[in-house]
């Protein structure tokens, strides 16, 4: 049948089956013909820790939601408009997030009474009370796919691998989207193996042509949410890992400097060490050393000889780095730490998002070790957070721990595109041999920054000898005494304190100054804040939102801007780590609201909380653009 | 090492000296190695700009700052990592790691097998006096079975390791070994671990006169040297002994080397065995001679078999290969992209 296309300002669809369903890969295809179309959009791919546990189970359900709209999208979503579920045990886990009256679409070729069993249904859900508050539509994918794909010949088990290729066709089809991305890149990925090539597209086309032609129980209806009005400009999609890379590729470039990246895999932040190992072209190094401790050392290593060191890891690797960043510290060389955060403590969740690495970054270390604390808020900006680390580090010669985490890191957003050449250099320049009558001091300062200057191996006459003991200030060698050991700590504070002075004002994402409520964040919360805030100034409430990227030093006029308001209310994936920060510094009641699920906040969560302290009544879910909220 | 340009003029050991004053204790066995080494670096031509001496923590770790090179004093166990990024950013630097048997195989154990699996070009130095000097006098990894210490008041219990067994069986392509008071011995180890492209690893039996004093005695004392040392040559038949007539047999039948002498029981100079540099299965035999009493510990160069390539040529080659043929911003800018109005 036919059916008219709706218009819709965005949608938000979650596709959920096992692990080897293949619904990563289902999302990030979606995403793409999603993104060619101009809507705006962000990703939530939502996996186990498990590389493949077992089927059917319902912890081995891995899933991928994306909102996407013909307005600006800063969530995931806080409920699912749209859920494709392989098996009952996706069914299982994610019905209950779908918003009533949503479309659920179910293959129901996977209700097999031992995948029933394994998901904890005593008998199928399909056609009892259970799913009335939906519109269900339960299609044998697995019978249709394999008829689908029967010409080409592969076995049952290669065969019904194609069907998330069928469920995609048919999501498309809904969404009016195109095919022929999709297409290409079947045919690029299977290029050696052309018959498992011709049977995915095979498959895409049959789920394609299943929802212009079928009969079914519920009519189908068509969508179209069309382009963003957005800034013009070329965009593609990129996610956190990919411009968290890219930026440190460009930070190097503009100091003019080598990377050398020193990294031991630990999710999620392995991305960031496949994606710069696939940069050889730019000169990038990588070294995937036999632990974290290694690879931090060796960063440290090849920031000492010249380049710009740099590792990456995740909260139990940052750990275990510790005592190199404090004698990257002592030592003042130039490193990049990136944390992609995930769930802790201990092992935690791997796999799930969390910013509980706050207290870390800024206190973690022996001693009195000061160094920069930045964060990024969105997989777009990684790019130029990163090359913002990279200038901190080498311009005052100091680690820079750059805080992303595990959300951003797999999420994908549009990005438009940067002007590269119009980036700012930040061209490094090494201490050279010292003239007739003069030595080379390696403790000697720059009176503005505090930064030492740069000696590197291979330069006659800047030889020296640095370590992790205390030195003396006036010559930077070995020095015990008491009243140095004060100014050396007094000097390492002032120097990453100043960088004050080096970075912008703190802004005001939404609001004014001085309203009844600041809500102040930092990281991934940026979206479920955003649209939090958005929707409570529609209903008139004195709102405002603040962002804070620079986590140590604050921009210098965070206090004065946080005590001109009323309340504030700070949203956290942890359990109040800024919060306590900015008490300590300002002495202001920062009130917390913290989640730590392993999961982003919902804007309701953070609607509800405004309600609560400005007084207002809670109303429920906002109608404005806040969909799905 | 590498090939550089040696300097115009030839320098001293005063050019290598630090003004900083030497803090070990007096009669360490350290001060003797150092000497050599301020000795031997102008004799191998090096130049102070491009020499570079890494360390981790403990007495021997000291080292750095009493040479007028570069110098990174580095954290507990971890020069191995620290050294190879150095060769990483820039592999034309001579690097030369300073460890001890706490610091290189107790807690920096599992860096250095890497370092010496991955063969990366560096010149490792570990001064092993079977003890924890600079913590105050604990067992090491490498002390003897029963060390009466702070931490073992009734003497440790735990087995001992070889460093050069651990350093050939990590994959090492060069071992060595020296002991500090040997003057005219150890320049030679320095000049041969130098001048090996790879992984050169040296262990140098030194005095802590402190806390493990005279625990080589029985090696290194004047009246034993003789018979209680190996001295090996590349080539040479494996003959020692006051009166130069013992020597080193293979025993098929115990696969074991053994100590015999020449003129009794018929042995000739035909049984004993010629040293091979480039035979891994007889450097580790040779590693653990001395282990029995009668048996003479092996010094020299027990093991040299260069690899083709070296770790960090190895990593720039792969990088050269790709770079420039891309730029940033093809990156960036390849793929699916599109164009907002």
């Amino acid at each position: 049948m036919t059916s008219e296309i709706q218009v819709l300002e965005s949608a938000v669809v979650r596709f959920a089956g096992d692990s080897g369903d293949g619904m990563q890969l289902t999302g990030s295809q979606f995403t793409s013909s999603t993104a060619l179309e101009g809507s705006d959009l962000a990703t939530f791919p939502d996996f186990p820790a498990e590389i493949r546990a077992p089927v059917g189970t319902t912890f081995g359900v891995s899933a991928f939601q994306i909102n996407f709209g013909a307005r600006s999208i800063k969530t995931v979503g806080d409920q699912p408009d749209v859920l494709i579920a392989m098996n009952p045990a996706a069914l299982k886990t994610n019905l209950g997030n779908l918003r009533s009256g949503g479309l659920l679409v179910v293959d129901s070729g996977a209700f097999t009474k031992r995948n029933l069993q394994k998901a904890g249904y005593e008998e199928s859900p399909l056609g009892t009370p259970m799913l009335d508050d939906y519109q269900v539509i339960d299609l044998d994918v697995s019978r249709l796919t394999l008829e689908a794909v029967k010409e080409y010949g592969l076995g049952n088990k290669e065969a019904l691998r194609c069907k998330n290729m069928w469920t995609l066709g048919l999501t498309l089809w809904m969404f009016s989207r195109k095919r022929e991305p999709v297409v290409d890149w079947l045919n690029r990925k299977f290029a050696k193996k052309p018959e498992i090539a011709a049977s995915n597209v095979a498959a895409l086309n049959a789920g394609h042509a299943f929802g212009e032609t079928a009969e079914l129980n519920v009519s189908i209806k068509r969508y179209q949410i069309g382009a963003n009005k957005t800034e013009p400009g070329l965009y593609r999609t990129v996610t956190g890992s990919q411009a968290l890379s890219w930026g440190i590729a460009a930070g190097g470039e503009l100091a003019g400097l080598n990377v050398v990246l020193g990294s031991y895999p630990i999710t999620p932040a392995s991305p960031i060490l496949h994606t710069l190992s696939g940069m050889k072209e730019m000169g990038i190094v990588t070294f995937q050393a036999e632990d974290e401790i290694a690879a931090i050392c060796a960063a440290i290593g090849a920031s000492y000889a010249g380049s710009l060191g740099v590792t990456s890891s995740s909260g139990p690797g940052i750990a275990l780095k510790m005592e190199a960043m404090g004698l990257a510290i002592s030592t003042e060389l130039p490193l990049v730490v990136i944390n992609s955060q995930r769930g802790g403590p201990s092992t935690g969740l791997p796999t799930k998002t969390e910013q509980s690495d706050l207290y870390q970054a800024i206190y973690g270390r022996n001693g009195d070790a000061p160094l920069p604390v930045i964060a990024t808020r969105s997989p777009g900006d990684c790019f130029e957070v990163a090359i913002e680390a990279c200038r901190l580090a080498v311009k005052y010669m100091t680690p820079v721990m750059l805080l992303t985490d595990g959300f951003i890191a797999n999420a994908a957003e549009p990005w438009m595109l940067p002007d590269l050449d119009a980036l700012e250099p930040f061209k490094v320049e090494f201490a050279e041999t010292p003239g007739e009558g003069e030595t080379y001091n390696p403790f000697k300062r720059d009176e503005t920054t505090l930064a030492r200057n740069w000696g590197i191996p291979g330069v006659p006459g800047t030889e020296h000898r640095i370590g992790g003991i205390e030195k003396s200030f006036d010559t930077g060698h070995i020095s015990y005494d008491a009243d140095n050991h004060q100014k050396m700590t007094d000097t390492r504070f002032a120097k990453i304190d100043g960088i004050a002075n080096d970075i912008p004002l703190q802004n005001i994402e939404q609001g004014e100054e001085g309203s009844t409520l600041a809500v102040v964040g930092w990281g991934s919360t940026f979206g479920p804040i955003s649209e939090a805030v958005k929707a409570a100034r529609a209903d008139g409430l004195s709102v405002s939102h603040i962002h804070i990227k620079y986590l140590n030093p604050f921009p210098r006029n965070l206090g004065t801007l946080l005590k001109g308001y009323d309340k504030i209310l700070v949203p956290e994936m942890n359990a109040g780590q800024l919060k306590t920060v900015l008490r300590d510094k300002f002495l202001i009641d920062a009130k917390p609201l913290n989640q730590v699920s392993g999961l982003p906040f919902k804007i309701i969560d953070i609607l509800s909380a405004i309600r609560a302290e400005v007084g207002a009544p809670d109303t429920g879910v906002p109608n404005t653009d806040v969909k799905g909220a | 090492m590498n090939e550089m340009t040696a300097p115009a003029q030839k320098l001293t050991i005063k050019d290598f000296t630090s003004d900083q004053e030497v803090r070990w204790c007096p009669g360490c066995g350290d001060y003797a190695i150092l000497k050599c080494m301020q000795r031997t670096l102008p004799e191998l031509g090096a130049t102070r700009e491009n020499t570079v001496f890494v360390s981790g923590i403990g007495c021997s770790s000291r080292f750095p700052y009493y040479m007028d090179t570069y110098g990174f004093h580095t954290i507990h166990g971890r020069a191995p990592a620290v050294a190879t990024g150095v060769k990483l950013a820039n592999p034309e630097l001579d690097v030369w790691m300073i460890t001890g048997d706490g610091d290189g195989l107790s807690i920096g154990g599992n860096h250095m097998m890497h370092v010496l699996r991955r063969d990366v070009d560096i010149n490792i130095l570990l001064f092993n006096n079977k003890i924890y000097g600079l913590t105050k006098g604990q067992y090491s990894p490498t002390s003897d079975p029963g060390t009466k210490a702070p931490s073992t008041p009734q003497g440790s219990i735990d087995s001992p390791m070889n460093p050069i067994s651990f350093a050939l069986g990590s994959g090492a392509r060069f071992a060595a070994r020296t002991v500090d008071t040997a003057q005219k011995h150890m320049p030679g180890v320095f000049t041969r671990a130098h001048g090996f492209k790879g992984a050169s690893f040296v262990e140098i039996l030194q005095n802590c006169i402190v806390y493990n004093d005279a625990t080589w005695a029985d090696v290194t004392a004047k009246p034993v040297v003789k018979d209680k040392q190996l001295l090996l040559e590349d080539g040479e038949k494996m003959i020692f002994g006051a009166e130069d007539n013992k020597g080193i047999r293979f025993n098929a039948r115990t696969f074991e080397l053994e100590v015999v002498t020449i003129g009794e029981s018929g042995i000739t100079d035909g049984d004993i065995l010629t040293h091979d540099e480039s035979n891994l299965q007889l450097a580790r035999m040779l590693a653990e001679l001395g282990a029995n009493p009668g048996e003479p510990m092996a010094m020299g160069v027990l093991y040299a078999d260069p690899a083709e390539t070296t770790y960090a040529d190895a990593v720039h080659a792969q990088v050269d290969e790709y770079k420039g043929k891309r730029s940033l911003k093809d990156m960036i800018y390849s793929g699916q992209t599109w164009k907002v109005q």
